[in-house]
């Protein structure tokens, strides 16, 4: 299977993401140029964390204008799997891939620490290698993670389980103390009805080797990588 | 003409602008008295610290270069090089702190990406006034947002770093920005303009008003009159310097170009003129080329503008199509503006006439050096003095003070800001002694760590440098790294005020001794006169930034307690030294004495101790003893060991309680080491001279100290932990 | 033909950074003021176009564009008209 890592003006997690998935996970990866109309064949599109285009306007405001998100979206209808990490969560909120948006963190602070997110759904192709309630340590680095929805939204969200990632204590609970950014709902990654695309705050790259801390975030690849090659994807 | 005012407004002597007449063999029109007046600033020139400066050890087996080029260059082996520096931007930072501090990161990182190394670690070093006065809290705060939002968002960790107050930086706050790149070994750029008829290509940013007469102003003191600098201060753009390194390491990786150097101050002056002056040719370039972003730009303004985000680049003659095509893959401009000549000459033409006609020796190699008058301070005598200092009859008090005070407390509100995980080599989060970076696809480890101090300096500057010096270097022991070199950031007042001086002049001294005692060359550095606000001078501050190699990065050890039941032992010898220390400058308000000894052969021992007992496996955790002393120092190891391990220590050393405990006597070290292998590090001690002894021992939920028996402190860890972690997010709290 | 659009957040959505200035207001004795809220201000020039074509092409550009749908709201008006 190929993994595809794309590369916006700005991208900096572009480099982190792609070390991860070709030399810790092994599997075979290329970067896809924001310019360039061609998904090379990929059978996942990761968008990276980073500050494409400065962050400037909106995070993720200018990036989803590209011609590659024009693939992107096409490949996404299409039932083609796609991740979005932190930058790349907000450029899929943007793009209307993903419902919701991204308000300034609570304490208006850029905040760069471990935090722990929870499982909420383990029949996801992207954390069907975990288990629902299962808790990973994984860091978060942003200024704009308080995640939005107007109410309706969210409700539906909970009822089609589309609610992937909520942040919770070490413990496993999901209390206000460990929303550090004030997300609505605690939440810290969600997905599309569909089930082919996800996005997610915290950086899972940053978590796939033990020599940084933490490799909880493998989970995440792992799944992919058994709803690509194993398993099947997961219908919903 | 240039009359008299107009020379001294450029920051210049008489007597320097007879020696440019006669250099140039011209009356210098106000162009050219403008490139003279940066390039020769104090800040470009070094003229006052240059006859000081040459006395530091810059040799060593690593050094691949040495000071004298836009960062020092050391060999690390496999192959790879590391390209660092550090930088001042302080002027600046009080002016506009988020800008001030921003631009500071955005050039130093300049500086080592034009070398031809992707930078991979940002460190800086703060100093501010008392964070009681809230123009301190928003100066502090605008230096953190502005580091955070520029190294953030051009994706560089800022892992690292050291914060300070003193009184003295409260209208002269210190920012000392410091980063490190990697390289190949093989593929080192250098900032020459070689091969006549070469062409010179502008790349980056426009070229705007910004900065113009910044290196002058970070050569003069602040009056009364400062708020009307403002404009002066440059905007960073983090954004476009992204594009603009990825641009050029796309192009370096190529056989494209002959040399490349940023413009950071004095911009398109400074980097005309050094190319050409490194390369022994000349320069010709056309400013009607040079792409501007405001109308009406003169060529003094031009030749002057800080604008940021801007290289130059001396390409092959025939590749300049593909160079330009990299850039314009990255959305930049890439404009040939000139090329290189013979004859040494600059010369600059604008809307079709000359505008410019020196020779760049003449500016770049001619500035004038100094060697300005000394004297020693007479309020020498009066501050080595110590008084009589009445014993605290509740040592459990004196410990929350200092444990409060924002030199020593908690700095995660800092660093939380900063993203010190991008690029995924942060291996020691920010927090332990020194960062430490993996080096991909290898065992090997870097570690790097920023040190300084300002009242032991002030109380004797030979003794500070050298303390700064072994601190550092002390620093990365700990975690298990042997230092290869040395980068340094002198700041310090007025120099044509003797005393400030001689200050210099002792501290250039203390920290070439450091050097050669511990052997690491000094590969660059920066030097900060001027610190003068309303005629007092800041203390004098020597930081020091070491870099060193970690062999297994599988065998570093962290600062926190790891298990309880661990045995404490102590490196070193307790004294009883209490001048300069932090609790005598909080608890008992005063800053005197003389600062501790150091023997810079024992204090070598001690670190050598510890990297042997570290590579032998032979210890749990390692943390120095500096600001704060002995207390401080177990008590950061309990708040570093994730589960607030409390600790029971014993100290039978006949030396008065406070002095025992918060004294910061120099070359201690405190390690753990499980009770089986406690013995061995003992053993260790004995076989290399060094002393050691068990004076404690892990566990609990308590901090216990006993001194001759006698329990003088007992506060649960949780409670140390709170005042320790609370001090300054609680200063920052909206109050509603 | 100049035109201002002013960008800021739905009243359904909080903002903490017009909380943080009515804050600071208060803590230097402005206690009048009640409420604030915080936006951005885009100043377009647009070239030869009449007004009639500006009343399609501004909103188009700042619902698309300068405003995230979901959580700000827009207004504008011209205020050069040569």
């Amino acid at each position: 299977m190929k993994f595809g890592v794309v590369m916006f003006p700005g991208s900096n997690c572009d480099h982190d993401t792609f070390h991860v998935l070709k030399d810790v996970i092994g599997r075979d990866t290329v970067f896809l140029w924001h310019k360039d109309h061609d998904l090379q064949g990929v059978d996942v599109v990761v968008l990276p964390g980073g500050f494409s285009y400065g962050d400037y306007l909106r995070s993720g405001a200018i990036a989803r204008f590209s011609p590659l998100m024009q693939e992107v979206r096409a490949f996404a209808r299409s039932g083609g799997h796609v991740l979005g990490i932190c930058n790349g969560f907000q450029i899929l909120l943007e793009l209307g891939l993903l419902p919701g948006a991204m308000l300034r963190n609570k304490d208006l602070k850029f905040l760069c620490q471990f935090v722990h997110i929870r499982i909420e759904n383990d029949r996801t192709d992207f954390t069907r290698a975990g288990k629902k309630g299962q808790i990973l340590r994984i860091p978060i680095a942003h200024f704009d993670g308080n995640y939005y929805a107007p109410d309706k939204v969210i409700e539906d969200m909970r009822r089609n389980e589309q609610i992937v990632f909520r942040y919770c204590n070490a413990d496993g609970k999901v209390t206000d103390e460990a929303n550090v950014n004030g997300s609505m709902d605690g939440i810290a990654g969600v997905m599309n009805a569909k089930g082919n695309v996800m996005g997610m705050m915290p950086h899972p790259e940053r978590a796939s080797e033990a020599l940084l801390g933490s490799e909880d975030g493998q989970v995440i690849f792992r799944s992919l990588i058994e709803a690509i090659e194993h398993k099947g994807r997961i219908a919903r | 003409m240039i009359d008299e005012k107009t020379i001294k407004d450029h920051g210049l002597t008489l007597e320097e602008y007879a020696s440019i007449v006669r250099l140039i063999g011209k009356e210098p029109n106000l162009t050219e008295l403008g490139i003279f007046s940066v390039m020769w600033s104090e800040h470009c020139g070094y003229k006052s610290s240059r006859v000081y400066l040459k006395g530091l050890p810059t040799k060593g087996k690593h050094v691949i270069q040495g000071p004298g080029e836009n960062a020092g260059i050391l060999d690390i082996g496999d192959g790879l090089a590391v390209v660092f520096k550090i930088e001042s931007h302080n002027h600046p930072s009080f002016i506009e702190p988020y800008q001030g501090a921003a631009t500071g990161v955005g050039g130093i990182l300049r500086d080592i990406f034009t070398m031809g190394a992707r930078p991979i670690a940002v460190l800086d070093s703060l100093r501010f006034g008392p964070l009681d006065d809230p123009r301190n809290k928003v100066i502090m705060e605008g230096v953190v947002s502005g580091i955070a939002g520029y190294g953030n968002s051009i994706g560089i960790p800022t892992v690292g770093g050291e914060i300070a107050f003193e009184e003295g930086y409260s209208l002269n706050p210190l920012v000392n920005v410091f980063a490190l790149g990697l390289a190949e070994k093989d593929k080192i750029f250098y900032a020459k303009a070689e091969g006549t008829g070469n062409p010179v290509l502008y790349v980056g940013a426009k070229t705007g008003r910004d900065g113009i007469h910044g290196a002058t102003m970070a050569s003069a003191e602040f009056g009364k009159d400062t708020e009307h600098k403002r404009p002066n201060v440059q905007v960073g753009d983090p954004f476009k310097e992204k594009l603009l390194l990825e641009a050029c390491l796309e192009v370096m990786s190529t056989d494209m170009i002959v040399g490349i150097q940023d413009m950071g101050a004095a911009g398109l002056t400074c980097s005309t003129t050094e190319m050409a002056a490194k390369a022994g040719s000349g320069m010709e370039i056309d400013l009607d080329l040079v792409p501007q972003r405001e109308e009406g730009m003169t060529p003094y303004e031009t030749m002057l503008s800080e604008s940021q985000e801007r290289m130059l680049i001396c390409a092959k003659k025939e590749k300049v199509a593909e160079v330009r095509a990299i850039f314009a893959k990255w959305d930049l401009d890439a404009v040939v503006i000139g090329h290189v000549t013979e004859g040494g000459r600059l010369k600059v033409k604008s809307k079709g006439e000359e505008v410019v006609d020196i020779p760049v020796d003449a500016v770049v190699n001619l500035c004038p050096v100094y060697r300005r008058p000394i004297r020693t301070p007479a309020f020498l005598r009066k501050v080595s003095k110590l008084p009589e200092i009445p014993l605290p009859a509740d040592l459990n008090e004196v410990f929350f003070k200092v444990l409060s005070s924002p030199a020593i407390a908690d700095k995660e509100w800092v660093f939380r800001q900063y993203d010190h995980m991008i690029q995924v080599n942060t291996a020691f989060l920010p927090g332990a002694d020194a960062a430490v970076l993996r080096i991909k696809g290898s065992k090997k480890a870097l570690a790097m760590t920023l040190d300084g101090n300002s009242l032991y300096a002030y109380l004797d500057p030979r003794q500070g440098a050298r303390i700064a010096v072994s601190e550092a270097c002390r620093n990365l022991a700990c975690v298990g790294a042997r230092p290869i070199g040395v980068t340094n950031c002198l700041n310090f007042g007025n120099p044509e005020k003797p005393e400030v001086m001689w200050q210099f002049k002792e501290a250039v001294g203390g920290m070439s001794e450091a050097c050669r005692a511990f052997e690491i060359p000094v590969t660059g550095g920066n030097v900060s006169f001027y610190n003068d606000t309303e005629g007092a001078s800041i203390h004098p501050t020597p930081v020091l930034g070491i870099v060193g190699i970690i062999e297994d990065i599988g065998k570093a050890v962290r600062p926190g307690f790891r298990t309880a039941g661990d045995a404490v032992i102590l490196l070193g010898e307790n004294k009883e030294e209490l001048g300069g220390s932090e609790y005598l400058k909080v608890c008992v308000g005063l800053q005197k004495g003389i600062p501790p000894g150091i023997d810079l052969t024992a204090e070598r021992k001690v670190q050598e101790l510890c990297l042997e007992a570290i590579t032998e496996g032979l210890l749990r955790s390692a943390h120095d003893v500096s600001d704060g002393g002995l207390a401080v120092c177990l008590a950061e190891c309990a708040f570093h060991s994730g589960k607030r391990l409390g600790y029971s220590i014993d100290l039978g050393d006949r030396i008065r309680a406070d002095a025992l405990l918060f004294g910061e006597s120099q070359s201690r070290i405190v390690v753990t080491a499980c009770p089986r292998r406690a013995g061995k590090v003992l053993a260790l001690a004995r076989k290399r001279k060094v002393k050691a002894r068990l004076i404690g021992r892990t566990g609990g939920r308590d901090i216990v100290v006993r001194v001759r028996r006698r329990e003088v402190v007992r506060v649960p860890v949780g409670d140390a932990f709170k005042a320790w972690k609370e001090s300054i997010p609680s200063r920052y709290k909206v109050k509603e | 033909m100049k035109v201002r659009i002013l960008v800021s957040f739905k009243d359904s959505v909080l903002d903490p950074q017009g909380q943080t200035v009515k804050n600071a207001l208060h803590t230097l004795g402005y206690r009048s003021v009640k409420e604030a809220r915080q936006g951005k201000v885009f100043e377009l020039e647009l070239d030869k176009i009449s007004e009639e074509e500006a009343r399609k092409l501004v909103p188009e550009i700042a619902h698309k564009v300068l405003a995230n749908p979901i959580i700000e709201k827009y207004t504008w008006q011209i205020i050069q008209d040569e």
